[in-house]
């Protein structure tokens, strides 16, 4: 059977639609070259009209997309680096995002914004290393994380045929994973749908990312102290809040794993509505990055102000022997 | 030139008397003929809408108040007459006119800006970000200066359907600073898309006169970019229309944007705020003196005056009708608040589960 790639996965995805749809079409910086790897092969296969190399002009371009989906067509962006997507975070959500609510209903605005690199590079310095996916789940636009190279398949292809505006995140961390496939397999991914990575009874470790591989290291290490499951959100806007209480109503314990910076980000939300809504039987906690973290310039200071999994192993032990509120 | 039609040196002249560097308009040649009689028409429409408008703000049936557009009527409505019915307008928060001369229903606009659910957009736009997809109206942008960008999509998404749209874009002397509007008119100008980019210069962004933002000047934005750029006298709707149906023609047949700068001014506040606030940051001269060359009195003066009299009371009937229909209309119920957030019927949770 073929070893699928994150990249390659997406290259896949995007390549399908492409060839499903022909109001699809891709724009970026560098992808008649692809530098990437994701739009390989696509300047020759569907030619400058659907492979639509643009300056260095994110605004403008970003607007470009709203306007071209507002027309019918189906743009996906391919952004270079995360804090493009701050810099393009109006045309996101203000403009693209509250369309068809501002226009009653009359349009929407599917456009795709990929983010293929997302998170900590090691001394590319601090303005390329952010992970802003709580950002966008917090102003209400879909956001999908997914970590593995079939789901980013199956959630690619599912935000290219969403008629709403979708984030699409990809962990750099998570670009070098590759999975045995049937290629026949692969399939579109709803939104809003969680996945059990590894089933377990004592605890739910919600991992986010490229965080779940390391989660399912530390819950393999931790086997013979706990049963831990490793439960995947996939998407963190729509966020799987059915599927997350039915892990936790198993296991009645919650550590979240998640890249985000502590204050405001994913990791609390979940633990807020866990605590609200659902049985805890012990407090929850997150290991998340510190509140407003930089990292990205001295890998030494960058490793201590991500989450790690000596951190979330810690975490699990304080919360398994927690004896209650 | 149409009868009438004011010669350049006397643009010049009303634009010195408004206290402005006088820059001769650089387009003379009209290509195509205005109907004088329905310009007249459309800009008595829009100013007595406007004033009625006015009066449901004061009424407090717009809780939302409004930007109005009186003094610019000549800007939207000789515009919007060089397009075909398939044309496309982006719009601005000062808009109401540019859909009222593009073919909105008056009524559903006014019921909009009420936030009724008989509204364009069943009162989720408002008067600032209406948009109407059946007059072809695609945006109002709040985000001064971003509409130029969608229209450059819009017109790449027609230039590839092979469909012959051209796509109007409107922006005030304040969205000139703005660096999304700047990538709008490199995207437009480099891949030459049928846009028209209309700046209407009415000398302020809020309290901030145009002298004290824009360094260089607004043309030279567009030449910049290898764009056709020329000042125009905006209060002149069959000049403005002359201009326009060039930049028009030229646009569809694959020359590329235009951008034109109209010379114009709005006589109200900023914002009907400025009935309660006085902001004092121009002379009562300046308006007065602009007043001189009222667009609906130039346009008045081509038409005769029994024409005159039967239009200005239509426009009054209609706009009886107009605002009994946004007045009467039912308001919308609080549980469909989020309705439209999300095309797949997907809704946010609620801000507290109980
Ligand atoms: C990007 C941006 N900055 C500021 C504002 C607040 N604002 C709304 S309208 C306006 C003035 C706009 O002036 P201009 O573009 O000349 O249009 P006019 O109001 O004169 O029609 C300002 C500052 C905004 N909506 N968007
Ligand atoms: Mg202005």
């Amino acid at each position: 059977m073929p070893k699928l790639s994150y990249l390659k996965a997406l290259n896949r995805a995007l390549g399908d639609e492409m060839d499903r749809d022909e109001s699809v079409f891709v724009l970026g910086e560098d992808v008649n070259f692809a530098l990437t790897n994701i739009t390989a092969g696509f300047l020759k296969r569907y030619g400058p009209d659907r492979v639509v190399e643009v300056p260095l002009t994110e605004q403008g371009f970003t607007n470009f997309a709203t306007g071209a989906a507002m027309a019918g067509r189906r743009p996906v962006i391919e952004f270079q680096i995360p804090f493009l997507l701050l810099l393009v975070f109006e045309q996101i959500t203000n403009q693209a995002n509250k369309f068809l609510m501002m226009s009653g209903g009359q349009r929407s605005v599917p456009v795709t914004y990929l983010m293929p690199a997302a998170g900590w590079r090691a001394g590319w310095g601090a303005q390329h290393s952010d992970q802003p996916y709580s950002m966008f789940a917090h102003m209400g636009v879909k956001t999908v994380l997914p970590a593995t190279p079939t789901d980013a398949y199956g959630l690619l292809t599912t935000a290219i045929r969403d008629d709403d505006p979708v984030v699409f995140f990809g962990p750099l961390a998570s670009l070098g994973v590759r999975e045995i496939v049937e290629y026949a397999d692969l399939a579109p991914i709803p939104l809003g749908s969680g996945r059990v990575h590894r089933s377990g009874t004592d605890v739910t470790v919600v991992a986010l990312g490229h965080l779940v591989h390391e989660a399912l290291a530390v819950a393999e290490e931790l086997a013979d102290e706990a049963s831990i499951e490793v439960w995947d959100p996939r998407s963190v806007y729509p966020f799987d809040w059915a599927g997350l209480a039915e892990s936790v109503a198993r296991t009645g314990r919650l550590v979240v794993f998640d890249d985000s910076n502590r204050a405001c980000g994913m990791g609390a939300e979940i633990l807020a509505t866990a605590a609200e809504e659902m049985r805890l039987v012990a407090p929850p906690k997150r290991v998340t990055r510190p509140d407003g973290a930089i990292v990205g310039a001295v890998p030494e200071l960058d490793v201590v102000l991500q989450p790690t999994k000596a951190q979330l192993a810690e975490a699990v032990r304080t919360v398994l022997k927690s004896t209650g509120w | 030139m149409p009868e009438g039609v004011v010669a350049p040196a006397k643009v010049a002249d009303g634009l010195e008397v408004a206290g402005i560097a006088a820059v001769p308009s650089t387009v003379s040649v009209p290509v195509a003929v205005a109907d004088s009689v329905e310009l007249y028409r459309t800009m008595r429409y829009i100013r007595r809408f406007e004033e009625r408008a006015i009066e449901l703000v004061r009424a407090g049936e717009i809780f939302s108040g409004i930007h109005p557009c009186i003094g610019q009527e000549a800007v939207a409505a000789g515009a919007c007459a060089a397009l075909d019915p398939g044309d496309i307008v982006l719009s601005s928060h000062r808009g109401h006119g540019h859909l009222l001369a593009k073919g909105t229903d008056p009524s559903r606009l006014m019921a909009e800006m009420a936030g009724k659910v008989t509204g364009i957009d069943k009162g989720r736009g408002g008067s600032f970000h209406p948009s109407d997809f059946t007059a072809g109206v695609y945006n109002s942008t709040g985000t001064v200066g971003h509409g130029a960008g969608i229209a450059a999509g819009i017109a790449w998404a027609a230039v590839k359907a092979g469909d012959p749209k051209v796509v109007l874009s409107f922006f005030g002397d304040g969205a000139v600073t703005q660096g999304a509007l700047l990538e709008g008119f490199n995207l437009a100008a480099l891949w030459q898309l049928p846009v028209v980019y209309i700046c209407e210069n009415n000398r302020y962004a809020t309290t901030l006169p145009v002298e004290a933002a824009v360094a260089g000047t607004i043309t030279g934005r567009g030449e910049a970019f290898g764009i056709p750029s020329s000042v125009v006298d905006g209060q002149d709707a069959e000049v403005v229309h002359a201009a326009v149906a060039e930049a028009v023609e030229r646009a569809r047949r694959g020359g590329g944007p235009s951008l034109l700068e109209m010379r114009t001014y709005r006589y109200h506040g900023h914002h009907t705020f400025e009935m309660l606030v006085r902001l004092r940051y121009r002379e009562q001269a300046e308006i007065d003196s602009w007043k001189e060359r009222d667009p609906l009195d130039i346009q008045a003066a081509r038409v005769a005056e029994v024409d005159r009299t039967r239009i200005d009371a239509e426009v009054e009937l209609d706009l009886d009708e107009v605002v009994r229909f946004a007045v009467d209309s039912p308001r919308p119920d609080p549980v469909d608040a989020t309705d439209h957030y999300h095309a797949d019927g997907f809704r946010p949770r609620p801000g507290v589960s109980l």
